[in-house]
């Protein structure tokens, strides 16, 4: 940066947080203007904090920000939407700690991204209504992959380029698609991909949040596309996350 | 060659590995203990020692104690409620909870905070443990004292879903409005818990 703005009036939301030095706490913020960013909350572990309320994970916040030596400071917060309904239920929090680790994994600090703030401030608003986690979730996946640029091929074989038939197939983390029963034979290392779930996976890349909402699909299928989704994830990656092992055990128990 | 003779500069690399402790900050201790009169030097090597080798968790709630006692000295007192459990995050938060001197009961350290974003998970924060208590009968209330931050939030919905098969009473600490803050800058999150948890003039 040629020019550095001395402060930043934004809007973000607050991804994760963790305690710094005595009374203070360094958030990670997604905002609108700046993408992902790191700033400090002075004194947000004391009593009686202004900020802190405000600060807190999943929380869309309107913010004033001061450039400091090493971080953002936040000098102003008023919450915008607190999203209090997924505070309330197990299987939401950990959910939207899902929605916010796969963002913070795959972005780093680089600037504005209109359409990933979008998608993470939609898909916690979805969230914390009635609709089904699952639904909002896998919705978010795909919508996620397209905007980073790894959106799955689920028409064309991605060995041998004919055309993918109405049978079960094969999904390759590495090479980001199906492949037909002929190619997936001959490798190693593929998930089996059934008819029903391929079936899932393009109605989600192709359909929009309304028309996915009103779909139902079986849980056998969510289950299998939740399966394929993690594997590809985890190549990605390069590493397991965190959340869909926590969310596992929520819902054992829900 | 080093500048300084190494029990010195051992003392400073020591200081520098705790929190909020920089290079000047861990010098200027390290030379203060080498001036000082040397009974100052001598408590604190006595005092850290006996740190880590004298205490121990209490087999019961997990609180920290003297490792030659078998139960802390609240879970050993028989004049505490043995019917009302406070469950806390830290072995600090029994300390100001005693302060006030207005729980009679006893308590349960969980020893940490679910977080699902830095895959804190049950398994390592001391529950299992907690819900076999429960088990074990004689419990009539669990109070939850987790800290009132989306972390302490998804621990007590944890704890309530392990816990309510049980069929004790569970409640939270009330939240609401700190002393001499002002309502201007209340997040909507504790606004609303205030309001539903007012109370009769």
């Amino acid at each position: 940066m040629a020019e550095r703005e001395r402060s930043l009036r934004t809007e973000g939301v607050v991804l994760r947080h963790s305690d710094w030095g005595e009374a203070d706490r360094l958030v990670i913020l997604f905002t609108r203007e700046q993408g992902k960013l790191r700033a400090v909350v002075k004194g947000a572990r004391k009593l009686h904090s202004r900020k802190a309320g405000h600060m807190e994970p999943f929380t869309r916040v309107s913010l004033m920000l001061a450039r400091g030596r090493d971080f953002w400071i936040v000098t102003q917060a008023e919450t915008v939407d607190a999203y209090l309904p997924l505070r309330e239920d197990l299987v939401r929090t950990a959910s939207a700690a899902y929605v916010v680790e796969l963002l913070d994994r795959f972005t780093y600090e680089e600037g504005q991204n209109l359409g990933l703030y979008q998608l993470l401030v939609e898909s916690l608003h979805r969230l914390s209504s009635v609709d089904a986690p699952q639904t909002v979730l896998r919705f978010y996946d795909l919508r996620l992959l397209d905007l980073l640029g790894f959106r799955p091929e689920l028409y064309e074989c991605v060995r041998c380029r004919q055309p993918i038939q109405d049978e079960d197939q094969f999904f390759s983390p590495q090479q980001g698609g199906a492949l037909c029963p002929r190619c997936g034979r001959l490798e190693p290392g593929l998930w089996p991909l059934s008819r029903r779930a391929l079936k899932m996976l393009r109605f989600y890349q192709r359909s929009t949040y309304a028309q996915v909402r009103s779909a139902a699909f079986s849980a056998a299928s969510h289950a299998e596309m939740e399966g394929v989704m993690q594997a590809y994830f985890t190549y990605l990656l390069e590493r397991t996350l965190n959340t869909p092992g926590f969310l596992r055990t929520v819902r054992r128990g829900a | 060659m080093p500048l300084l003779p190494e029990p010195i500069s051992d003392l400073i690399h020591a200081f520098q590995r705790l929190p909020g402790i920089g290079p000047k900050t861990a010098a200027r201790l390290a030379f203060y203990l080498l001036r000082a009169d040397s009974d100052i030097p001598e408590q604190l090597a006595q005092a850290l020692l006996q740190l880590k080798s004298a205490t121990s968790l209490c087999p019961q709630c997990f609180n920290i104690t003297l490792s030659s006692r078998e139960l802390c000295e609240i879970c050993a007192d028989p004049r505490r409620d043995a019917d009302s459990l406070c469950v806390v995050e830290d072995p600090l938060d029994v300390l100001v909870l005693e302060q006030t001197g207005a729980f009679q009961g006893r308590y349960h350290v969980l020893h940490g905070v679910l977080s699902p974003v830095e895959g804190i998970g049950p398994d390592k924060l001391k529950i299992q443990p907690l819900v076999e208590r429960v088990r074990g009968g004689g419990i009539r209330e669990v109070i939850i004292a987790t800290n009132p931050s989306m972390e302490g939030d998804a621990t007590a919905g944890y704890l309530r879903q392990q816990l309510a098969p049980l069929g004790v009473r569970l409640t939270r600490l009330a939240r609401g409005l700190p002393v001499g803050s002002d309502l201007e800058y209340a997040d909507q999150n504790t606004l609303l818990r205030a309001l539903a948890g007012r109370q009769e003039l």
